[in-house]
């Protein structure tokens, strides 16, 4: 069986945010595989090292140096990787084209792709893809088993948590708690290079995005940094209270 | 038309409906604004969303009894084709942001998501969303012929009901089966104050020290101001508290009057779900912690004696 994740190769959430042009600008800032497609990564390789005869499948759709973020991945542990090559921004709409085609000429049964997006904070690549291949969908799941021609978890919802099975094919889109990413190791790293990678460009797919961005600013909302030292800390409990009564006027 | 899908539950329709509604009116497409009801005894909510909108599209149907992505997304697109809607608005909630994406494609639209502005000038839609782990605002265009659009909780004022009530319409569906079986549930503990609809959170990390820290410091304060509970993932991974009271981005997103952090250091991935907040209120013993770049009111000092001691200020 063969199982598709996707990696999305994003901004470090440590790095500041650049603008230039009214467009978040990533040239020279530290990118990395987005945390929530490593949890994708990690359960297809477990449901591997379960025993299962499974080859492990990373996509990225994207500009060259997505190439890292696959060796990365392949480093991991993925079997091979598959660079669709683009310096157009699609939509994640627009992406599910991809995804769907890759999938299906794969002949790929299980899907996995983020929960959330770190950079697009978009949650909207599983469902579509899952909708482009008539296939069921899962998100936020949070645990996962595997039974060869079916999966039962639990994933999150507005309500709560629900417990759920479905049967293969499916998508699967990630949320905290469902593994611990494991870390390349240096003996992997260099395997990796040697696994296949294989570049494709974009136009076959006929992927068209129907959003453009027009502009983006960080409106870091301007703060007060009315800051107390608290060695006192009967005072500068006081004063705050005392500010927030009749300053800010938020509490009663 | 403009297709609202009605958001409710236990029988009463949600603050996000009423804020889509003044949303649909803003939009600047024409036609009316119709609302659809999607469930199984859904006639209390098709009254109660009648007082707002003009037309209310009722699909009452034992099949729909449980919420499913398919099935929505299914019932949505047949609704908005035949009522050849060019809009379809549906809430920013997770359920909302797991199906839209399935009628987008369905309709072949342009899915615009969790947009906190939107407007269409001569066709050309523009909106507003937060990007990078809500630190960027991100402006989208369209010229999509049609639109599926959800929207941020909170971004839009509620509609008032007016004195009365559209007009009813029965809609018959075709539904696809159910695919994903749901075995079980455990519902989310309702706490005092729900996160989202609280004025006032206080919220603790891993500076409270431990899970009894928590106790003692952060719901002592909030309950003496009435407020929700909020918390990092730290110590929802520690097991200190439920993933439920998570703030961040994979937790919730919140943006109350004010927000407490007790003993948070305000990473990114925390920032992300309360730096909305009007007013934020950072209490730690390090100087350098990243929380005081967005905090307006801070104590640099230790929470196990700011907190009581602001306690006891507060009884005064
Ligand atoms: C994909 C991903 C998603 C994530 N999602 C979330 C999320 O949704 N929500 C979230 O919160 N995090 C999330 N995180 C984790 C996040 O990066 C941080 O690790 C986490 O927020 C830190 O929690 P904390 O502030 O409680 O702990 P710490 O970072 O350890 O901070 C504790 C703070 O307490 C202070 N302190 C200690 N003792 C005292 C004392 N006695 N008095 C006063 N102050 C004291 C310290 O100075 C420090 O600043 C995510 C991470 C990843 C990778
Ligand atoms: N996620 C965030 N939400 C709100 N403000 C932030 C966030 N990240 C950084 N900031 C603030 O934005 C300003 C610029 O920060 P930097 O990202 O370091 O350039 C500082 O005041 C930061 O504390």
């Amino acid at each position: 069986m063969r199982i598709l994740t996707i990696v999305r190769q994003v901004l470090d959430a440590e790095e500041s945010v650049r603008i230039r042009d009214g467009k978040v600008d990533l040239t020279s800032s530290k990118l990395v595989v987005d945390t929530m497609d490593e949890y994708g990564v990690e359960q297809a390789l477990r449901i591997r090292d379960s025993g299962a005869a499974v080859e492990v499948i990373a996509l990225a759709v994207g500009p060259e140096r997505n190439q890292d973020a696959l060796r990365t991945v392949l480093a991991m542990g993925a079997d091979r990787a598959i660079h669709v090559n683009t310096e157009l921004a699609l939509d994640p709409i627009a992406l599910s084209t991809v995804v769907a085609q890759v999938a299906q000429r794969e002949k790929a049964e299980l899907i996995f792709c983020g929960g959330q997006q770190a950079d697009w904070d978009s949650h909207a690549l599983g469902a579509a893809t899952a909708e482009r291949l008539n296939w069921p969908q899962v998100t936020w799941t949070n645990a996962l088993e595997f039974h060869g021609h079916s999966l039962s978890g639990k994933h999150d919802t507005d309500a709560g948590v629900e417990m759920f099975s479905v049967a293969l094919p499916a998508v699967i889109t990630t949320q905290q708690g469902l593994n611990e990413p494991r870390y390349p190791t240096v003996p992997n790293i260099m395997r990796a290079k040697k696994k296949e990678l294989r570049v494709e460009p974009l136009e076959q797919f006929g992927a068209m995005p129907k959003l453009r961005i027009t502009g983006a600013e960080v409106q870091a909302k301007a703060r007060l940094h009315k800051i107390l030292d608290g060695k006192d800390a009967v005072a500068a409990a006081g004063e705050l209270v005392r500010l927030l009564r009749n300053e800010a006027r938020v509490i009663g | 038309m403009i297709l609202l899908v009605v958001e409710y539950a236990n029988g009463k329709v949600s603050k996000s409906t009423y804020e889509m509604v003044t949303c649909a009116r803003q939009l600047g497409r024409e036609g009316p604004v119709a609302a659809l009801v999607l469930g199984s005894g859904v006639a209390p909510v098709a009254n109660e969303i009648g007082l707002v909108v003009d037309q209310v599209l009722v699909a009452d149907n034992p099949a729909l009894e449980q919420y499913d992505p398919e099935l929505w997304a299914a019932a949505v697109a047949q609704i908005a084709t035949e009522g050849e809607a060019d809009a379809v608005l549906i809430s920013g909630s997770r359920a909302g942001r797991e199906y839209s994406p399935r009628v987008a494609v369905k309709l072949d639209a342009a899915l615009l998501e969790d947009v906190i502005r939107i407007s269409d000038t001569n066709g050309t839609v523009s909106a507003e969303r937060y990007t990078f782990l809500a630190r960027v605002t991100e402006k989208v265009e369209t010229t999509a012929p049609v639109i599926v659009a959800t929207v941020k909780q909170g971004s839009y004022a509620a509609a008032l009901p007016g004195a009365s009530a559209a007009e009813q319409f029965d809609v018959d569906l075709s539904l696809p089966p159910q695919r994903v079986q749901v075995t079980g549930k455990s519902a989310e503990k309702t706490p005092r104050v729900s996160l989202a609809e609280a004025d006032v959170i206080v919220a603790g990390g891993r500076g409270v020290g431990t899970a009894e820290g928590f106790t003692r410091l952060v719901e002592a304060l909030a309950d003496e101001l009435g407020a929700a509970v909020g918390a990092t993932r730290a110590i929802v991974d520690a097991g200190w508290r439920p993933y439920s009271e998570q703030v961040g981005q994979t937790g919730k997103t919140v943006q109350p009057k004010v927000y407490i952090a007790v003993g948070i250091s305000g990473a990114v991935q925390h920032l992300s779900g309360m730096n909305k907040s009007k007013t934020i209120v950072a209490i730690n013993k390090d100087p350098d912690a990243p929380i005081f770049k967005v905090a307006d009111y801070g104590v640099i000092g230790d929470v196990a004696q700011v907190v009581p001691a602001m306690i006891a200020s507060l009884r005064k």
